[in-house]
């Protein structure tokens, strides 16, 4: 009996194949022709050169936008730190603020509680150029950053209701995040060591 | 005034370059900034706020935009990243 079952199951499959096949076959070329096209444009309009240039002219945007101490921030530990709205005044490192954003290129902007350092959510958001210029649509990764700080500073509202929000460890590892929230706090005070050091040899 | 986007590929590219007080090169910056928010882009401008704070201004028109602004910045307005 399971023997003509199994026959049975086969040949309805064999049938089924049939029927299915000549609507499937230009499905799975248009799949094929996609995965074998996409990454064949990307990288015939790379150009690393082109990417290192507009990069480094946009290291020199996000420098002249941000005030020394967050370009300081950027150049030694490769992410910004914005602090949340309604923290005014706590910008210089002394403050309390409620919460705080990490800025990273090209990932998505982490929410956290400056104080505890917990985590509280990722925010995924893209500036992504239409026009495509070169295959590419995504803007170097220092341009990324200064658009989130942009938008963050002048509007964070808007910009997160543009965006998606996820728990925190959707797409960045908790314990990376953490360590450079730790990285970030011996940052800050070594910057006002230095600085209480600099106003004492002044007076 | 400076108007500058950014560029995948380029970093930030001079759209228009003049003088808010002269007409005929204000008449220009107004063209080229319309264009820019037609074509989907965000416009910021970088100030100093009065604690010293450095910090963004959207703008939505170019009436929006401080006289004494040196540049605006364009850039692809902000969708949702998966």
């Amino acid at each position: 009996m399971f023997a003509a079952l199994g026959v049975c199951g086969l040949v309805a499959a064999v049938l089924a194949a049939d029927v299915v096949r000549p609507r499937l076959r230009p499905a799975l070329a248009l799949w094929r022709a996609r995965i074998a096209a996409t990454p064949q444009e990307d990288i015939a309009a790379y150009d690393p050169g082109r990417e290192r240039r507009a990069e480094q002219r946009a290291r020199e945007l996000l420098r002249s936008c941000v005030n020394e101490e967050d370009w300081a921030m950027y150049s030694e530990l490769g992410f910004l730190r914005v602090w949340g709205n309604g923290s005014a005044g706590a910008g210089d490192g002394h403050g309390v603020a409620p919460y705080a954003y990490l800025i990273y290129p090209h990932k998505p902007i982490v929410a956290y509680v400056p104080q505890s350092s917990r985590l509280l959510s990722e925010y995924c958001v893209e500036f992504l150029d239409s026009e495509r210029p070169y295959g590419s649509s995504r803007l170097p990764p220092s341009d990324d950053v200064l658009a989130k700080w942009m938008a963050l500073t002048a509007d964070e509202h808007r910009l997160m209701q543009n965006a998606n929000l996820h728990l925190a460890g959707r797409q960045l590892d908790p314990d990376a995040v953490r360590a450079d929230i730790a990285a970030l706090a011996r940052w800050d005070r070594r910057r006002q060591q230095l600085e209480q050091r600099g106003r004492s040899h002044a007076s | 005034m400076r108007l500058l986007r950014m560029k995948p590929g380029h970093g930030e590219v001079l759209i228009a370059e003049g003088d808010v007080e002269v007409a005929d090169q204000e008449l220009e910056l107004i063209e080229a900034f319309r264009a820019q928010l037609d074509q989907g882009m965000w416009a910021a401008v970088p100030v100093i706020s009065p604690d010293g704070r450095r910090q963004a201004e959207f703008v939505r028109d170019f009436r929006d935009v401080p006289r004494d602004a040196e540049r605006v910045i364009f850039f692809p307005r902000a969708a949702g990243g998966s």
